[in-house]
């Protein structure tokens, strides 16, 4: 997912002088490719997240495109206030691009797991939040983000996420993309941890449940008309997401489900608000903490008896 | 209007806007009233007709609590009217304590510590890569010199040779509860910002001739400039110089006000119109036999900690 959103975004610069990367120190092998086809398009900050927002902000002032880069949650929580203050109040066009949503640095450790970065970003005003599923949804988003204005924030996996779209040539910003109709049971699932529901879909069609899924590359702001649409007419509403839970892509859509006067029962699948404390890559620690195919189909059947 | 006319009505205003509004920090405002007299006089390059001009000079004001010396400066340069500064703090007004780009004149909002200097280093950084020729200037606290985030944006400035860039740290010795010395020293200043590779100009901040000669004698040769301007807090008002309690305390009916505007009135230059007591004040209020006054209010003042080594001193 990250070498297709640098080179989507190598490509874009082409035609866009205005486009500029600030990474942290981070991208090795990565952005590579972006440095050496645009050398005076990308400026390496040094390990020093808070400047290098702040310098963002001030260039995007001055009519850059700006995407700063790093990875977990350098890019988010360590210099919040200045994505805060300088970015999202100025409206500056600055594009928080996070490599590593969730469990990408399994074994790194807690210290790199971005899990509080989908409800710290959705809380600020003027700032998108987007949070692509596959490589079709990175690339669409990252062609989107360029032209789109403001401060938005992009939670991208790693690499080797499953195809979930063909293509999409309608991409929208703020709309959700149908994947597969079914009935009484809906799964709407954000980011990367879209490839366990394909093999949670499996073992619930084995049971004879038969869900529709959508996926929300954005969830700020929400597609609140599909969301209404699917409480009307479904049973369980189930979000996915790997995340910690409190504040989270299942908080928005509880959020919009809240306020409607009846409406699907909501099921949220994410961290159950706590730190990653075991070690191990990706797959283990979304198996361990109940975000795995096989533990979100166990989740569903239960609720479903 | 000359910068001594303009940094002398900036102090005027500050007095009357924090006095109306029960504001804080008139102690910030006096100290660094000099510096943006001469740079709105003399130094920068605006256009009051179009605020975002391409070629006017970027200012930032990144001790965004000393607000009202930016509203007054910009004010009296002609970007708004100056009736609007008695609205400062008031509700519906445009005019917050901490500076807000929603003000015409204003390139970036600050009142956090800490980023003003990095934002103009983007700003600086975005104008060398267009090739750009306007300069981008931004003046720090001393006490803001303890963020971690200036030290960052110190590094940065150097490594890509931003000479564009010339930042004012207005060193008035005080922060928020003490001395600066006696808070998280940063002494020596000048030496710091030296050994991080910037050219450094050390001046009395409150002299406009030293002010002026420091912003025309800035060197574009590929590193940025610092001017380490010494100032007095609560520069200008007898009763409020070096003393910690006008960080926070406003000018208050009496006494305080009548002191303030009398001796501002004795320091009047010529040519100068108080807009708020033409005339200054005829008899005014002398301060009550136990006024507290020049008592130390600092911190250190009554804080003992005993963990504490009895051969130093906090």
């Amino acid at each position: 997912m990250r070498d297709t959103f640098v080179r989507t975004l190598t490509e874009l610069a082409d035609k866009n002088p205005a486009v500029e990367v600030v990474t942290g120190d981070l991208g090795f092998g990565v952005l590579k490719p972006f440095w050496e086809a645009h050398p005076d398009q990308l400026i390496n900050a040094g390990i020093a997240e808070q400047n290098l927002t702040s310098v963002a902000a001030g260039m995007a002032l001055e009519g850059k495109t700006v995407f700063t880069y790093s990875i977990g949650n350098f890019p988010t929580l360590r210099c919040l206030e200045q994505i805060r203050n300088d970015c999202a109040y100025h409206d500056a066009n600055v594009k928080i691009i996070c490599v590593g949503g969730g469990f990408v640095y399994g074994s790194l450790g807690m210290s790199h797991h971005a899990t509080e970065d989908i409800a710290v970003m959705r809380s600020l005003p003027n700032v998108t939040v987007l949070c692509p599923g596959d490589l079709v949804e990175a690339e669409a988003v990252t062609r989107a983000i360029v032209d789109y204005p403001g401060t938005c924030y992009v939670r991208l996996g790693r690499g080797g996420e499953k195809r979930i779209h063909e293509s999409l040539p309608n991409y929208e910003i703020g709309k959700a993309i149908p994947v597969s109709k079914g009935e009484k049971i809906a799964i709407f699932s954000t980011g990367a941890i879209f490839e366990e529901i394909e093999e949670a879909t499996e073992i619930l069609k084995n049971s004879g449940i038969n869900p529709t899924i959508y996926t929300f590359p954005t969830v700020k702001p929400l597609d609140t008309q599909v969301i209404k649409e699917i409480a009307a007419t479904h049973e369980i509403i189930v979000t996915c997401e790997e995340h910690n839970l409190a504040g989270g892509f299942g908080s928005a859509v509880a959020e919009v489900l809240a306020e409607l006067p009846c409406h699907a029962r909501l099921l949220r699948i994410g961290m159950n608000d706590k730190y990653c404390t075991l070690v191990g890559d990706q797959k283990y620690l979304r198996h361990q903490y109940g975000m795995s195919g096989k533990k979100i189909a166990e989740r569903i059947l239960t609720e479903v008896k | 209007m000359t910068s001594e006319q303009l940094a002398w009505k900036i102090r005027r205003h500050g007095v009357e806007m924090t006095h109306l509004s029960g504001g804080s920090h008139i102690g910030a405002i006096m100290s660094v009233a000099d510096v943006i007299g001469v740079l709105y006089a003399e130094i920068l390059n605006f256009d009051v007709e179009n605020p975002k001009a391409e070629n006017r000079d970027r200012f930032i004001l990144s001790k965004g609590h000393a607000g009202a010396a930016i509203y007054a400066a910009l004010a009296e340069s002609g970007f708004f009217d100056t009736d609007e500064l008695k609205t400062h703090y008031q509700n519906g007004s445009r005019l917050s304590g901490h500076v807000s780009h929603h003000v015409p004149g204003v390139d970036f909002s600050t009142g956090s510590l800490g980023h003003g200097l990095s934002a103009a280093a983007g700003m600086a950084l975005a104008a060398k890569q267009d090739g750009k020729a306007h300069k981008n200037y931004v003046i720090l606290g001393d006490g803001e010199c303890n963020e971690g985030s200036v030290w960052e944006a110190a590094l940065f400035a150097v490594h890509f040779g931003l000479d564009n860039l010339v930042c004012i740290v207005d060193h008035n010795k005080m922060q928020s509860l003490d001395f600066c010395d006696k808070t998280l020293s940063t002494t020596p200043l000048a030496g710091i910002w030296q050994s991080f590779g910037w050219n450094v100009i050390e001046i009395d901040g409150n002299d406009h001739n030293q002010c002026r000669k420091a912003f025309q004698n800035i060197q574009a040769n590929g590193k940025p400039t610092v001017i380490i301007a010494n100032t007095i807090k609560g520069k200008g008002i007898s009763y409020m110089e070096n003393d910690i309690l006008w960080h926070y305390r406003f000018p208050h009916e009496g006494w305080e006000y009548d002191i303030a505007v009398t001796e501002l009135h004795k320091s009047k230059p010529e040519g100068v119109e108080d807009p708020y007591t033409p005339h200054g004040i005829k008899n005014p209020a002398s301060p009550p036999d136990d006024a507290d006054v020049y008592a130390d209010h600092t911190m250190s003042a009554t804080y003992k900690p005993t963990w504490f080594g009895k051969e130093q001193q906090l």
